[in-house]
Order: C-alpha cells, then sequence, then structure tokens
C-alpha cells in the first residue's frame, strides 16, 4: 500500500465525506434550508412573472436548488474545524490537503445531487417531463463538481469564524443567480447582463437543464457541458491550490 | 540506535517574531524524550512542525525516515498524535470517531473494529463507545485522543501536553499507558509542563526556551549538570568534627543542620569515599547519608530563566 497513491488518498477522500456527510449534512435545518430556499425564491418569481412558463421556472429552480445546496455548507466546513481543532487533526493525518479538499467536495456532490432530484420530482409531479434525461444527468454531475468547487473556493481566506465565510459567501452567491438567466431568460437580458452570464457556470447549467425539459436553449449542449467542465477543473485545481497555501494559518 | 526523529536547524517565524529559532536534536528509537519550556518557547509550534501540521520556514526535520516536507504522507503513516486540544469529532460516537482515524489510516474495516474495540477497551470507554463525545467529560475526551492516535499502531507517539487539566485517575492511566507502550517499542516524544511526569518518564529531556534549545539530556545528568558544587546530607551514630569533615577529600565545607551534617563536595563521587573511610577510620557508623541533587524542577528553572541583559 502506497499511502500517499492516488487509489489510497482517494479512500481517505472518501472517509472524509462519510464524516462530512454525518455531522454537517444530516442535520435538519441544513436540509430545510437546502430545500425551503430554492422554493421560496421561486415561488417569488412564480407569482411575480406570470408570464413566463412553468417549464422555464422549473429549470431555473433546478439550477437555484443545485447551485445553493452544493455551495451551502462546505465553504464554511473548513472554519468551522479550524475552530473545533478537527482540522488539526485531520492535518496531522497521513492524507494530503487535496484529499481533505476532495473528500468535503464529495460530501456537498452528493448533498447537491440528492436535493437537485426532489426539485426534479416536484418538476415531473407538476407535469414537466423529461426531453434529454442524459443530458441532465451530465449537467447535474457536472454542475454539482462546479458548485462543489465555488464551495470550497469560498473557504479559502483562513478565517476560523464561519460567519465571516458564510457573509462572503453569500455576497457572491446571490448575485451570481440574478445573472445566470434563471429569473430572466438571457434571450431578454440587455448586453452588458450577456456578457456577465457568460462568466457564470450557473448560465450553462441553466441552460442546459432548459434544454432537457424544453428542448430550447441559448448556447450549444456541447459549448454549454464543454464550459461547464472548463469551470470545473479551473476552480478544482485553484481551490486545492489555494487550501494548500492557506491551511498552516488555520491552525 | 537508530533516530527516529531528526531535527536540523529547524525553524519557523511568525511575522517578526521567531518562534522556533534553528533547534537542532535527535530521538532515539525506543525511547520517551521529554520537551520541556515554559509557555510560548516554542514547544507546540515545534511539534506541529515535527508533525506536518505546519511547514518549516527553514531546516529540516526527518521523522522515521521521511521528511517531514517531501514525503509527508509516508512519515505521517508511521506516527500517532495527541494535540495540545481535545480534537475528537464531538458530533461523532467514539466508536465512529476510531473508525474514521482507522480509515484515514488506511486499515482494512475488520482491523480497524478489532483495533477499535481493544482500545476502547484498553482506555476503559468500551461501554460508552455509542455515546456521542459531546457528552464525555475531559479526561473521558483524552483517553479517546489517546486511543484515536493508537488506531495504526504507530511506531512513534507525539503527545503534546497529554495530561494537562485532568483527573488523577486519567492522568494514572494516560501515564501507565504510556509506560506500557514504551516497553512495547514505541517511541514517545513528549511535551509537557510537569516535571515530575518528566522525570518519572523520560530517558532524556530537551528544554527550550525562547525559540532555541538550551540543554538535552538525561533528567539526572540534566539535574547534577547546572550545580558544579554537590551537596551531601550525612549523620553519625555520635559526634564528629567538623573540622575535620570540611579536612577530607573533595569536601569544600560542612554545616551542621539538626542532627545531620551538610557537606559541599566539588566531586560528589570522591566525597562520598572520603566520609566511609573517615566513618570507618574513626568508628562513627553513617546513620544517613543522601546526595541532595537539585531538582528537574531546579534545572528547568535554572535553564529556561531569562538572561539580564
Amino acid at each position: 500500500m502506497n499511502p500517499a497513491g492516488f487509489p489510497e488518498q482517494g479512500r481517505r477522500a472518501w472517509a472524509i465525506a462519510k464524516k462530512d456527510i454525518l455531522i454537517y449534512y444530516f442535520k435538519g435545518p441544513v436540509l430545510i434550508f437546502g430545500i425551503f430556499m430554492p422554493v421560496f425564491l421561486f415561488l417569488a418569481f412564480f407569482m411575480g412573472s406570470r408570464q413566463l412558463p412553468l417549464s422555464f421556472l422549473i429549470s431555473g429552480l433546478v439550477g437555484m436548488t443545485l447551485f445553493f445546496t452544493a455551495t451551502a455548507v462546505s465553504p464554511a466546513i473548513f472554519p468551522w474545524e479550524g475552530s473545533a481543532k478537527t482540522l488539526e487533526r485531520l492535518a496531522s493525518c497521513p492524507v494530503t490537503v487535496e484529499a481533505i479538499v476532495f473528500g468535503d467536495m464529495i460530501a456537498s456532490l452528493l448533498f447537491g445531487i440528492g436535493i437537485t432530484v426532489v426539485t426534479i420530482i416536484i418538476g415531473l409531479a407538476l407535469g414537466l417531463s423529461i426531453l434529454h434525461g442524459i443530458t441532465l444527468a451530465a449537467a447535474i454531475f457536472l454542475a454539482a463538481c462546479c458548485f462543489s468547487a465555488i464551495g470550497m473556493l469560498l473557504a479559502v481566506p483562513p478565517t476560523n469564524v464561519p460567519s465571516n465565510i458564510m457573509m462572503l459567501s453569500s455576497l457572491i452567491k446571490f448575485p451570481l443567480v440574478f445573472i445566470s438567466g434563471i429569473f430572466i431568460p438571457l434571450e431578454q437580458m440587455p448586453a452588458w447582463g450577456t456578457v456577465l452570464a457568460v462568466f457564470s457556470p450557473l448560465t450553462y447549467f441553466t441552460d442546459l437543464v432548459r434544454y432537457s425539459f424544453t428542448d430550447a436553449y441559448y448556447f450549444p449542449v456541447l459549448f454549454d457541458l464543454g464550459a461547464l467542465a472548463v469551470f470545473t477543473l479551473v476552480f478544482t485545481v485553484g481551490t486545492m491550490y489555494l487550501h494548500k497555501r492557506t491551511m498552516p494559518k488555520r491552525m | 540506535m537508530t533516530d527516529v526523529i531528526h531535527a536540523s536547524n529547524l525553524t519557523k517565524v511568525f511575522g517578526r517574531s521567531t518562534a522556533v529559532d534553528h533547534i537542532s536534536f535527535e530521538v532515539h528509537g525506543g525511547e520517551i524524550f521529554g520537551f520541556l519550556g515554559p509557555n510560548g518557547a516554542g514547544k507546540t509550534t515545534t511539534t506541529r512542525m515535527l508533525t506536518g501540521v505546519i511547514p518549516t520556514d527553514a531546516g529540516t526535520a526527518t521523522v522515521l525516515g521521511h521528511d517531514i516536507r517531501s514525503e509527508p504522507v509516508q512519515a505521517k503513516q508511521g506516527f500517532g498524535v495527541v494535540p495540545e486540544t481535545s480534537n475528537a469529532y464531538t458530533d461523532l460516537t467514539a466508536w465512529q470517531n476510531l473508525m474514521l482515524m482507522g480509515e484515514l489510516y488506511g486499515l482494512e474495516r475488520a482491523r480497524a473494529g478489532r483495533r477499535s474495540t481493544d482500545l476502547l477497551g484498553m482506555v476503559g470507554l468500551l461501554e460508552r463507545k455509542d455515546q456521542k463525545v459531546q457528552a464525555y467529560s475531559k479526561g473521558m475526551k483524552q483517553r479517546l485522543i489517546l486511543a484515536m492516535a493508537l488506531i495504526h499502531e504507530p511506531k512513534l507517539l507525539f503527545l503534546d501536553e497529554p495530561t494537562g487539566g485532568l483527573d488523577v485517575q486519567s492522568t494514572q492511566m494516560i501515564l501507565s499507558l504510556l509506560r506500557e507502550l514504551n516497553r512495547a517499542g514505541t517511541t514517545i516524544f513528549l511535551t509537557t509542563h510537569n516535571m515530575d511526569e518528566a522525570n518519572r518518564l523520560c530517558h532524556r529531556v530537551g528544554i527550550i526556551r525562547a525559540g532555541k534549545m538550551v540543554a538535552i539530556d538525561a533528567p539526572e545528568k540534566l539535574k547534577t549538570a547546572i550545580d558544579r558544587v554537590h551537596q551531601i546530607e550525612v549523620s553519625f551514630d555520635r559526634e564528629v568534627s567538623g573540622n575535620a569533615l570540611s579536612a577530607l577529600a573533595s569536601v569544600t565545607g560542612a554545616n551542621p543542620v539538626g542532627d545531620k551534617w551538610r557537606i559541599t563536595a566539588d566531586n560528589q563521587d570522591a566525597a562520598i569515599r572520603s566520609l566511609v573511610a573517615f566513618s570507618q577510620k574513626n568508628g562513627a557508623a553513617i546513620v544517613t547519608l543522601n546526595t541532595l541533587a537539585p531538582s528537574l524542577d531546579d534545572a528547568f528553572l535554572r535553564l529556561t530563566r531569562e538572561e539580564k541583559p
């Protein structure tokens, strides 16, 4: 057994993911927040913009749900563990910083996918049908990876005060929702809005979900998938590199 | 005897302050090495560098044959750590904490289960293994953390103030476990404030002051090394002359203290031989004879005292 090899570090990352799910995700408030937050945002827009079709709004709801759930807890795990000194325990174990970050990402990814499946079931119950199931599955998986990496990226500042990170997290997450074609279709956005939307990974996911439910899209499907893959790669590599630099400052 | 820890010019700087300043030392396989120093001297920082928790700013540290900077995972695979602050996951049970450690050290599930049962039995927590750690007392948490550090049967164990603030029962249990582990071949690197603990447990101690290593030796040698003049207390079954005692070889002075004589000597061994010879020659039987070596506390205080400008 090579403890530093990829397979062994992967196993250990999975152990960290299981620990995260047990400690941070299987909590009533977290589960409730993960479902209620996007549902209420969706209802607010559903009531306020009756001219938009349900299929458009459900696509937005799926996009929001995955985005909010995959980034809900992960930014706070490092600060929590830093203040509880359990991060020092992990740092003294034979696991790399990359494996710790990857483990946190797996937990957030699984939580995001789990809650998103619930919203898709709600969509199906409201009469929508999935036209492109494989595209939807690929989009959800890629976007969950990407959003988990964003969640971990938000945890990079080496503070052990979770509220600081959550404030920063809200400051970044909410504007992203409004520039990603969730509530206003990209076609109806002003030019500057479309330019901003290009830089949000949520735009491509929402576009893919819309395609999966309505067959309509703004960007070509392969372009959406490619963009999500590039964002995922950049954010994952970036978050691992930055955490490696900032983790000792938390000790 | 092979070295399990080899630190060379280890340095850590925080802003403008040098927490650890080019310290070098070795810890031999099979020994209990005590790492002593006052608060803020750099003990925990050194331990954190040696365990790969924080990077070094200069110097190198080899732990179990692996450079802690270039091969941290391989080094960490061989040692266990009991940090200064209790850090088990309080939302998990003792059993879940141990199984998590088993997975993080790459143990097969069955082996991790067997080890967890054995260790929980050893630290007296088997009956409460399914209780969340948040309900544990400080002593129970510390015993659990020791068990967590031992899950993979490490060759080297780092302990940072393992008995700080614990009740007598937990302290005695931990110290006795450490002795047993050491007898079974585990090398122990123990950071402590407790001189009595270090004196009774450690084969060698290193003393750090303001980030610099000021002494490394066996506790007994360290105690005697700080005083060039030794003291011996002796009593005889009859009155003897102070002048006669003062005139003995290696004896530099003799003062009466109650029914005893306090002898000062520049060579303890030679002075004791002279006293025995004096007793035989004068027919004055020795009733008591005690060497008054300084305690480890004295040595510690002397060595860690700030130098006056």
